[in-house]
Order: structure tokens, then C-alpha cells, then sequence
């Protein structure tokens, strides 16, 4: 009886058990070890840290580099995450009209993705050179050819941090194309047919009936790139290096921990990143499991 | 039953899989490489980030020597490749903390190396010193500069000069300024000058060549002595004096150009006639004399030129390269052979023409080094001695990364208050 039930259950646990002990180990271990080292004052390399509760939490707030850090990350989300939805949809939109070859379009739009950050990011440092006039090279140069006035880009003072999620929203836009189009062609084509019948307008057409349906592929959108986003580090570092004008967390910490060798206050920020993602993904996950019950 | 075999022999796979690559990672360094490699020879491995055009061929000519003196030691040559030994660092901090160190390691000289000496990594190397009569072949202000607690514990093998000013004489005459600044007030003038032609007055590239041109500035505002003072415990970085120098800095900085990605483009507006000055370390010197693909084929004195930093005259703004002998090497011996090459007169006259810069020895063959190096090694013997900033002499690698921050943050605020705030908490938090 005990041996015929084992039966039932036990293959399918020894199937996971691998995965089951190394993302508990690598993974929420390691989260909790962050978690800890992130609660003591150990800063620096040889002392053994004592508990400290939620200070360095506090602390960080006072150092002028972090609010520059925060202020960049967010300004980079926005413009990244907007950026790329709303030229992912274009793209969709666009193909979805019914363009001849689309395959080919689809295929050169998502090819992007295929790329890492790093090898997108040392691209894009060269066109996005900050060289202007008749040292201009790159997007400068093209500029000037068509008279467009040049621009300091990543270097700039206020919106460089803008110009820096433009790699980010070229690479990732034909995925979320790939998203909305999957979305539109889930549309049954009865609904709109029906709304055409009532007398709506194409755009009528979009906006109360496509649109509301894409809200679920929106979402899964909108946390892909959210969370990709907040801990964005290696297309920073191949653009412009550990450079405070384009500081973000996850560059603060790598430089927290390897060069100032403060340990605690490196896991600090790394603590907060991993809040800032869970803002966008526990709701998420929330909203999948409830999902997955009422079906 | 198949079901169950199955399921076993899929976990079986994935947990010797698992033992496979834990096991694989901590051992082919210790078993893989260190015994009796060929013919009864050891291996001695050398880690170091020389990887690039001049100084892979300096580490050649130093192995050369290496080899033929201990015919019983193979040279295994461990170098990261990455400028100024980011990755290197990343990857010798892994393996110290692994215990499993290599047999000797490159750093730079100074305070750079607290860190690891604090962590207990390193062997003290005032006995071998004593042996080589090293204190008596190193300017004697150096060895002061390199001891932590009267103790030293690495080997430099090549000294760079960090406060250059370097200048395109034809731009100069262009803009009416006779000859190469002396003084801070003459470099503003200067700089005010070439700026109303219409030029680049001053070069710059990314933020950490803005710190590099900070402590120029700082050297030839205050003086060598009270510069150095700055780096002793409790020393006052919010005196008047600092003040006045950072105002300096502050106008200085003013004059420059757009931000070029890093040191080479910034040097190469001065070579190409863009800009007049570039304040650089002399590995510029290379840059703009070695012939294309390795540098820009240049001639000295016509199409570029060198003097000391405004204000620095005398005083040779240093940084040097050395090696070390970690706790635990496993070819401890072999380690000390190789110390004994690199602090040689013949180890360090093999490497230096190559890299590009002088010997830490003061017995070096003058004849060996000629153009911008002869200047150097001239220097060198007479001037007073002060240790860089950005290049890991003066100040530690946390002291170092919080003056990155508060330049940087002065990048984008312009606020001289501000930054003397910041250098002068970065003092306290990690001054001892």
C-alpha cells in the first residue's frame, strides 16, 4: 500500500529534488545570506560585522551619489520601459496591417534580442560618442549631415541617462513587437467584425476592443522590461564605465564591494534592488496564481 | 519500473553533474599546474594584467632573464588581460580568498596594497631587501613612501610619472603663449589664451582622468610637502590651503573640452592640433611616439611636447608597478627567484625600455633610455617624491574609489564646497 502510493509521488519529487536544492541554495540562500550581510556593519573586507538591524537601510539615504543613482535608474526605467512598449506596439500594429514579408520583418526586429547588453552596449558607445562638430562620429555625425543639432548623449548633465536606454529600448522592442503580435492575432476576429457592425470606427475598433484585450500581454510586457530594467548594469558598464554621470545601484554596489570593499553596504543596495524588482513581480505573480485557480 | 528508473538514473545524472563542477572548480588550479611540469622542472606563476603592446614584451624579455638565471623554474605566465588590472583584481581577490594564491602577484605599489596586507594575504619582504640591498638601490624617499609600519612587502619594477602636462607646441605659438606653463597662475593665463583662438584649451577624458588631473593640480597648488602631508592620519582637508587649490582645480576644469571616452582620444586631440594641453601620465609618451596601430607616430618636441605639471616642477608625482610574494604561494621559492629578477639592475633595464618607463633602481644604464625617458630618469635621481592619487600610492582602494565619487559628483555640480566636503570625509572614513 505505502509502497504502491510512493509510487505516485515519489518519481515525480526525485525529478525535481535537483532543482528544488540548487535554487535553494543559490538562489534563496544566497538571498538570505545578502539579506544578513546587508544587516551588519562589516564595512570592510576583515571585520566579522555586528548586527545592526535596518541602519544601513537608513543611512544610504544620506549619501548624495545614491539619490543620483535612484534618480538615474528611475529616469532610465520610464523612458525604457514606455520606449519600448510603445515602439514594440508601433512595430506590431504595423506588421499586424498585413505587410508583405512580414516574416522577414518579424525575424529582423526580434533579431536584436539575440544580442547581449555588453556587445549592444560597446555599439552604441560609438554612436552615441559625445564628439561634436568636426570631431563627430557616429549618430553626431549622421546629425549633421541632415542638420539635426548634436547632442552630448549619455554625457548629458540632465537627460543622459534618457539617451542611454536608447540601446536598451532598440534591443528589446522587437520582443515586445513579438508580444503584441501574438496578442493581436489572439483577438478573434468575430469581435471586431461585430464592433465594425455596430458601427465603430478602425481606431474605435483598437481602442475599446483590441486594446482591452491586450491588457495581459501589456502587463507580462511591462514587468519583462520593468525588471530588466531596475537591475540593469552590463550595458552601462560597456557604455560608459563605472562614471558617476550615468551611476545607477547596480554599478554603486559593484563599485561598493570591489573597490571600496564595503561588503554591508554593498549587500544594502543589492537589498533594495531585489525590493524594487519584487514591487513589479510579486503582483504579478499574485495576479498569475489567482488566475491559474479561477481557470 | 521504468518510470522509476528513469526518474533515479535522471537524478543520479544531475547530481554527478553537480559534484562534477563543484569538484572541477576548486582543484585544476593546485593540481593541474604546479607540479613538475616538464622534465622535472617547477613552475613559477606569475599573475600579472601586461597583456598589452610594450609591456607583454617587457614581461618577455624579464622571463627571458628569469629562465636562463634558474634553469630549474618554468615561467608560467598568468596575466589578465584589462587596463589598470580592474578584471585582475577581481579574479586575484578570488583566488586569495580561495587560498589558493598565485606564486607572486602585480600591484601597484603603495597604499593600494594595504588591503591585502591587513587581510594577512602577503609575506613581508624586508628580509629580502636586506639580502639584495635593495634600500640602498631605491631612492631612499621611495622605500619611506612604500613601507607600512617600517615594514614592505612588495618589489617595484618600473616607475611612471603621473604629473605631465602635455602640449602641442604649434597650437601654443598659435595662441601667443611663449612656452609651457610654470606655474598654476601661467597654466589659467595659458588656458585663457588658447581658449579666445578658438581651441580645446584642455583635454580631458573619462572621470577618472578628471581625479588624475585633480591631484596635479593639488601638487602644484599646495607643494610637495604639504601634498603629501595630506595623506598622513589626521591630516586637514578642509584648510584654506585646500580650498584655494580646489578653487584652482575648479577653474582649471572649466576649461575643458568635451569629456573623450577615456585618456587616448583626450591625448590625441592634443597630437592632432585640437587641443593644447593634456594633463597625463607618461604612458602618453608611447601613445604619441610608437609608430601606428600601437600609437600615433608623432615626433617629440615638434609635434608634441612634455614639461612637470604647472606648479610641480621638482617634484616627481610617482606610481609604480611591483610584485608581491602571497602567504601560502606554492612555489615559494620560486616566487623569491623571481623577485630577485624583477628588483635586478639587468631585470629592470630588460622591462623598462619596453613599457615604456624608467626603473625604480638608481644604477639603471642611462644610455638605455633616451627622448621623453632620459627626461624622466634625469628626474628621477634629483627630484623630491610625492605619490599619486588615482594610481594607488597615496591612498588605499576605498579612499580612492570615495574620491572617484566626490570628483564625479563634482563633474556634474561644479561645487568646489562640496567636493572638499567629500575628499575630506573620504579622509577621515580611511586615513590611518
Amino acid at each position: 500500500m505505502l509502497v504502491r502510493r510512493a509510487r505516485t509521488w515519489l518519481p515525480g519529487l526525485l525529478l525535481v529534488t535537483p532543482s528544488i536544492v540548487l535554487i535553494g541554495v543559490f538562489v534563496y540562500g544566497m538571498l538570505g545570506w545578502n539579506f544578513r550581510v546587508a544587516m551588519t556593519d562589516q564595512h570592510d573586507a576583515v571585520s566579522e560585522g555586528k548586527f545592526v538591524g535596518l541602519q544601513n537601510f537608513v543611512d544610504i539615504w544620506d549619501l548624495p551619489r545614491w539619490h543620483l543613482s535612484v534618480n538615474h535608474a528611475i529616469m532610465f526605467t520610464v523612458v525604457f520601459v514606455l520606449g519600448a512598449l510603445l515602439l514594440g506596439w508601433l512595430l506590431a500594429f504595423l506588421m499586424e496591417k498585413g505587410i508583405r514579408g512580414e516574416g522577414t520583418f518579424r525575424a529582423i526586429y526580434l533579431f536584436p534580442m539575440a544580442i547581449s547588453f555588453v556587445a549592444t552596449g560597446i555599439v552604441w558607445r560609438w554612436l552615441m560618442n559625445s564628439g561634436t562638430g568636426e570631431r563627430a562620429v557616429g549618430l553626431n555625425r549622421l546629425f549633421d549631415w541632415i542638420g539635426l543639432p548634436q547632442w552630448q548623449w549619455f554625457r548629458d548633465p540632465d537627460w543622459g541617462m534618457a539617451a542611454m536606454a536608447l540601446p536598451a529600448i532598440w534591443q528589446m522592442s522587437g520582443y515586445v513587437m513579438a508580444l503584441f503580435l501574438a496578442g493581436f492575432r489572439g483577438v478573434p476576429e468575430e469581435l471586431r467584425e461585430a464592433a465594425r457592425v455596430d458601427g465603430c470606427t478602425e481606431w474605435g475598433v483598437y481602442r475599446h476592443v483590441v486594446l482591452p484585450l491586450l491588457r495581459p500581454v501589456t502587463l507580462s510586457a511591462l514587468i519583462i522590461l520593468g525588471h530588466i530594467s531596475l537591475k540593469v548594469f552590463d550595458l552601462i558598464v560597456a557604455v560608459s564605465g563605472k562614471q558617476i554621470i550615468t551611476d545607477v545601484p547596480a554599478v554603486f554596489m559593484w563599485v561598493a564591494v570591489f573597490d571600496s570593499n564595503d561588503p554591508a553596504k554593498g549587500a544594502t543596495i543589492a537589498s533594495y534592488i531585489v525590493l524594487s524588482v519584487a514591487i513589479f513581480v510579486i503582483p504579478y505573480l499574485v495576479w498569475s496564481v489567482r488566475k491559474e485557480r479561477r481557470s | 519500473m521504468r518510470r522509476w528508473l528513469a526518474a533515479v538514473s535522471i537524478t543520479m545524472v544531475s547530481v554527478l553533474g553537480l559534484a562534477a563542477c563543484g569538484g572541477g572548480g576548486g582543484s585544476t588550479t593546485p593540481a593541474g599546474q604546479s607540479p613538475a611540469a616538464s622534465g622535472g622542472k617547477q613552475q613559477v606563476e606569475v599573475f600579472s594584467w601586461w597583456t598589452g603592446p610594450g609591456e607583454a614584451d617587457g614581461l618577455q624579455a624579464m622571463r627571458k632573464i628569469f629562465e636562463e638565471k634558474n634553469p630549474n623554474y618554468t615561467f608560467f605566465d598568468a596575466a589578465v588581460a584589462g587596463g589598470s588590472g580592474d578584471k585582475a583584481k577581481a579574479l586575484l581577490q578570488s583566488k586569495l580568498q580561495a587560498s589558493t594564491p598565485p606564486d607572486t602577484f602585480q600591484g601597484h605599489a603603495g597604499a593600494e596594497l594595504q588591503g591585502y596586507i591587513k587581510a594577512g594575504n602577503l609575506e613581508d619582504l624586508t628580509s629580502l631587501y636586506d639580502e639584495l640591498k635593495l634600500k640602498d638601490a631605491f631612492p631612499a624617499q621611495l622605500v619611506e613612501q612604500i613601507s607600512v609600519e617600517g615594514k614592505i612587502y612588495s618589489v617595484p619594477v618600473n616607475i611612471h610619472r603621473s604629473n605631465v602636462l602635455w602640449f602641442n607646441p604649434a597650437v601654443l605659438k598659435d595662441a601667443g603663449v611663449a612656452a609651457a606653463p610654470k606655474t598654476i597662475e601661467e597654466f589659467i593665463a595659458a588656458l585663457e589664451k588658447v581658449k579666445a583662438k578658438g581651441k580645446v584649451p584642455l583635454s580631458i577624458g573619462s572621470e577618472w582622468t578628471v581625479t588624475h588631473l585633480m591631484e596635479s593640480v593639488l601638487l602644484g597648488s599646495l607643494g610637495t610637502d604639504a601634498y603629501n602631508a595630506l595623506f598622513k592620519p589626521g591630516a586637514d582637508w578642509n584648510s584654506p590651503e585646500v580650498t584655494k587649490a580646489l578653487e584652482n582645480f575648479a577653474k582649471i576644469l572649466s576649461y575643458a573640452g568635451d569629456p573623450q571616452d577615456d585618456w587616448q582620444p583626450a591625448a590625441k586631440q592634443v597630437a592632432d592640433g585640437d587641443a593644447a594641453f593634456n594633463i597625463m601620465g607618461d604612458w602618453a609618451y608611447g601613445y604619441f611616439h610608437n609608430p601606428p596601430e600601437g600609437g600615433l607616430g608623432k615626433t617629440s618636441k615638434t609635434d608634441f611636447d612634455w614639461a612637470p605639471a604647472p606648479g610641480t616642477e621638482g617634484t616627481y608625482l610617482w606610481l609604480s608597478d611591483s610584485f608581491t610574494l602571497p602567504k601560502g604561494a606554492k612555489n615559494r621559492e620560486g616566487a623569491l627567484a623571481w623577485l630577485k629578477v624583477a628588483a635586478s639592475k639587468e631585470g629592470q633595464d630588460a622591462f623598462n625600455p619596453k613599457k615604456g618607463s624608467i626603473p625604480a633602481r638608481k644604477d639603471a644604464d642611462q644610455s638605455l633610455y633616451t627622448d621623453y625617458l632620459g627626461d624622466a630618469l634625469k628626474d628621477w635621481s634629483s627630484n623630491k617624491l610625492a605619490g599619486s592619487i588615482q594610481h594607488g600610492v597615496a591612498v588605499n582602494q576605498p579612499w580612492l574609489a570615495a574620491i572617484n565619487e566626490a570628483v564625479g559628483l563634482f563633474i556634474a555640480s561644479k561645487d568646489a564646497k562640496a567636493l572638499q566636503q567629500g575628499l575630506a570625509d573620504a579622509a577621515t572614513a580611511n586615513a590611518q
